[in-house]
């Protein structure tokens, strides 16, 4: 008799299905549209020709060794992840209030975020503190809050499908009308899976009602300089918010604008009010990442570190994010040209509209399948597609088959 | 009334000038209220090493090995592994959940046996995890949620002291075995069978495989055989922790007799496996955890349910250690120079014991040191009262924990005989 005869098959992971199906399918003109990581117009992963660089030196380096990070990560990797995103210059960084924790990736910044708020935001272990995620966001949000112990985790009204861009009354509205001290993850830019960010004015507004209420900004920055091909701009709101005087916390993943995915690279940089109550914080997270994962993985950290450290590989490395970032902005002007060149119905505006690696087609599920199963294109079931799945080869036989699609199926 | 007033006061304030309207009606940080957590113990030895100007300081705090002139060893197979490694130029595409598979497949066939039934069988699901930490986490949330007995994990008095939060975090409670004597710094066998005996069934044990952390002591092969029997009895679920194998008698095979006994005999097992010490691979974060289960069916549920555990907390595990451990294992002269270097690594170490316990011999003193040779593993638990730490901290430099283990680790052939005067002028 097994202690865990009773333990019921779970339901796999929807995105890592997709690419499993995808593997699976024998169509030769098959396209994966599915998992977000970028693809090179070959269709083929991207190192980027720094990293090769920097590993190089590292795995030459013979003072280097694998002995255990601190608990909190490399000190270089987090005071430079912290920068990059809150800005040089940043007011905050000189006051001394901003700290950080290496974690693992965006997920694991996240994570440690969650653990924090839960254990010491508004009230102790006040599990019943709202957590609001944008209604869509990325699948994975709802599980990291609910496994930190938040009992409530909500969507704030964000896509509007009907006009097919942000719907900002009702996210205002949510954020007027949700209880005060509630916890909000908002995406920095290229917001995932939409692609739809708000505008510098957008994101004013919605910072004054934030501020306002009392309500907890938390940042997740996963595709700074992937976005537009500007480190600064994509890092506008997150600075913004910073300026207003915000006590909040940003988790970064260096997974994509640095094809780092499974180094699982990742900062959660801390704003808080003064040097006091940052110290307290951090000697808290360390307890918190003492009983997850003791400290974090060392080579990831390395490559960024010395990266961002070094004003050559500093620049090689903006020159390689934006290689990436313009190519997914030429495949949208292309697709979007393609589908109007074919008179497919409906508008496609915003294919260009929208920002960063994914877009959200408006496909229904219905016309997912259909692409899917007919046209051995595969996308997820909410209509999102990776721009970077399309290549100069495969483009016309997707336009084509979205095409169909939309006209065939309803 | 005159709240709300000031409310509006302030929130104009706000508008004219951010940062005022930064100060909000709390005029406090969200943060206020979170106290300084306590100083790592382990960490605050290191630190106050660092400090020492003493030019004949030690540090045996540190849980990290160090070769003969005190420095960090990197194994050589581990360079050849990475080199190997670099000319294949491979991308870096997010892992799966679970881990690289050659990853997981040599991890368990290096705890099992590679002939190992449950193997050939498929009924274990072993994932790739962040160290052994990671792993213990990981088995505990785990438990904490498919687990039907009992809540309680029951731990070796002592154990490594970062147990008890981790299954505290997961949800579980704690309770103890007695395990070490500390009359005879040996293993107090009839009072851990005692314990064991007592403790309800279906509750969760937790062993160390070799090596105990702290004490470096480990049941001997026939107690073991009796630990076995009892735990079968009373139908307990047997969580191993393996971080040493290798480390602590220099053969791999035999740091992992009593896991592979345990399954012989028809448990099925929780294993945490750790490759921080054993390749140096301490800052990579290389680990694994096993699930034993009945069947391949069985060991399928668990892997989808261990997933949903694994996804919210960091996605995938990181690669580079992996890979390194992979073509190691994998990899048959890189295999066999790694047995040759964990031997070595072991062999230091049982050399620095010895000559310890020769040192203090030499140095006159009348006490038992039987147990510092008797003990195994990077850990020696002195016997040391913490007064006598103090002292031998303050006087001769020497950095070590409180409850007067050391790391053998940190000593060298330059500095045993230092510390064995030091050890003599506290104790005689």
């Amino acid at each position: 008799m097994s202690v865990f005869c009773e333990v019921p098959q779970a339901a796999p992971v929807a995105v890592f299905k997709l690419s499993q199906d995808f593997n699976n399918d024998q169509f030769p003109n098959k396209v994966n549209l599915g998992v977000g990581a970028y693809r090179t117009d070959e269709g083929q992963p991207w190192v980027l020709p720094v990293v090769k660089k920097v590993e190089k030196i590292i795995v030459h380096d013979d003072r280097l060794n694998h002995e255990y990070l601190p608990i909190l990560g490399l000190p270089e990797f987090r005071s430079s992840a912290s920068k990059i995103v809150l800005g040089d210059d940043s007011p905050a960084i000189q006051e001394n209030r901003v700290g950080a924790v290496q974690c693992l990736g965006g997920t694991g910044a996240l994570k440690m975020g969650a653990e924090f708020l839960r254990r010491f935001y508004n009230g102790n272990n006040n599990t019943k503190t709202p957590v609001y995620v944008s209604a869509p966001t990325w699948e994975n949000h709802n599980a990291v809050f609910a496994n930190a112990g938040f009992d409530d985790v909500r969507p704030y009204k964000y896509w509007d499908g009907e006009k097919k861009g942000l719907d900002l009354p009702g996210f205002l509205g949510d954020l007027e009308s949700c209880p005060e001290h509630s916890i909000f993850v908002l995406h920095a830019c290229a917001h995932n899976p939409t692609g739809t960010d708000p505008t510098q004015e957008q994101w004013q507004q919605i910072a004054d009602v934030m501020m306002r209420r009392q309500l907890f900004v938390f940042f997740d920055s996963a595709y700074q300089g992937f976005a537009s091909g500007s480190l600064d701009k994509d890092a506008w709101a997150v600075r913004y918010f910073v300026s207003m005087g915000f006590e909040m916390f940003c988790a970064q993943s260096f997974s994509k604008n640095f094809g780092l995915y499974n180094e699982r690279v990742g900062n959660l940089t801390i704003v808080a009010r003064d040097a006091d109550n940052l110290k307290r914080v951090l000697s808290q997270m360390e307890k918190i990442v003492r009983t997850t994962w003791s400290n974090p993985p060392s080579q990831g950290a390395r490559i960024v570190a010395n990266t961002l450290n070094s004003p050559e590989l500093f620049t090689e490395w903006k020159d390689n994010v934006k290689t990436m970032a313009n190519r997914v902005l030429l495949m949208r002007a292309q697709l979007k040209a393609k589908l109007q060149a074919l008179g497919t119905p409906g508008t496609w505006d915003h294919i260009t509209e929208q920002i960063g690696m994914f877009s959200f087609t408006g496909l229904n599920s219905k016309q997912v399948e259909y692409m899917v199963k007919e046209r051995h294109i595969y996308l997820m079931a909410s209509g999102r597609i990776n721009m970077c799945g399309l290549t100069t080869k495969n483009i016309d036989y997707v336009a084509e088959s979205i095409h169909e699609t939309v006209t065939m199926v309803q | 009334m005159a709240l709300l007033k000031s409310n509006k006061v302030f929130y104009c304030l706000g508008n004219i000038s951010p940062s005022l309207g930064v100060l909000s009606t709390r005029n406090s940080s969200w943060w206020g209220g979170v106290q300084m957590g306590p100083p790592d113990p382990i960490l605050g030895v290191s630190e106050a090493f660092k400090k020492d100007t003493n030019p004949k300081k030690m540090n045996l705090g540190v849980g990290a090995y160090r070769d003969d002139q005190g420095k960090p060893f990197v194994l050589s197979c581990v360079r050849k592994a990475e080199a190997v490694i670099t000319a294949k130029q491979m991308d870096k595409e997010y892992l799966g959940i679970v881990g690289l598979g050659e990853f997981t497949k040599s991890c368990a066939q290096l705890a099992f046996g590679a002939d190992n039934e449950v193997l050939k069988s498929g009924r274990n699901i072993t994932v790739q995890t962040i160290s052994g930490t990671g792993s213990l986490r990981i088995g505990a949330n785990f438990l904490s949620r498919f687990h039907g007995g009992p809540r309680d994990v029951y731990l070796p008095k002592p154990s490594w002291g970062n147990h008890t939060p981790i299954f505290r975090d997961a949800g579980m409670q704690l309770k103890a075995y007695r395990y070490y004597d500390p009359s005879t710094c040996g293993f107090d066998f009839k009072g851990a069978l005692d314990d064991i005996s007592k403790i309800p069934e279906q509750s969760v044990i937790m062993l160390h495989a070799c090596a105990h952390n702290p004490t470096g002591v480990d049941p001997k092969p026939e107690q073991w055989k009796e630990i076995s029997d009892i735990a079968k009895k009373r139908n307990l679920l047997v969580f191993f922790d393996m971080a040493y194998q290798g480390f602590a008698s220099g053969d791999i095979n035999r740091d992992a007799w009593a896991v592979r006994y345990f399954i012989e005999q028809g448990h099925n097992i929780l294993l945490s496996q750790s490759f921080a010490k054993n390749m140096g691979l301490y800052g990579e974060r290389v680990g694994g955890f096993t699930v034993v289960c009945n069947d391949a069916e069985e060991a399928k549920r668990v892997e989808s349910q261990l997933k949903i555990l694994i996804r919210p907390i960091y996605s995938n595990p990181p690669m580079n250690g992996a890979r390194i451990a992979a073509t190691i294992l994998n990899t048959p002269d890189l295999h066999s120079l790694w047995l040759e270097e964990v031997h070595s690594m072991a062999d230091r170490i049982i050399k620095m014991r010895e000559q310890l316990a020769a040192g203090l011999k030499k140095e006159g003193s009348s006490q038992n040191w039987q147990h510092v040779i008797d003990q195994i593993g990077m850990f020696c638990f002195t016997g040391l009262k913490p007064e006598q730490v103090e002292r031998l901290t303050k006087e001769f430099s020497v950095y070590m924990t409180k409850d007067g283990r050391i790391s053998m680790a940190g000593v060298t052939s330059g500095n045993v005989g230092y510390l064995a005067h030091g050890i003599h002028a506290v104790t005689k």
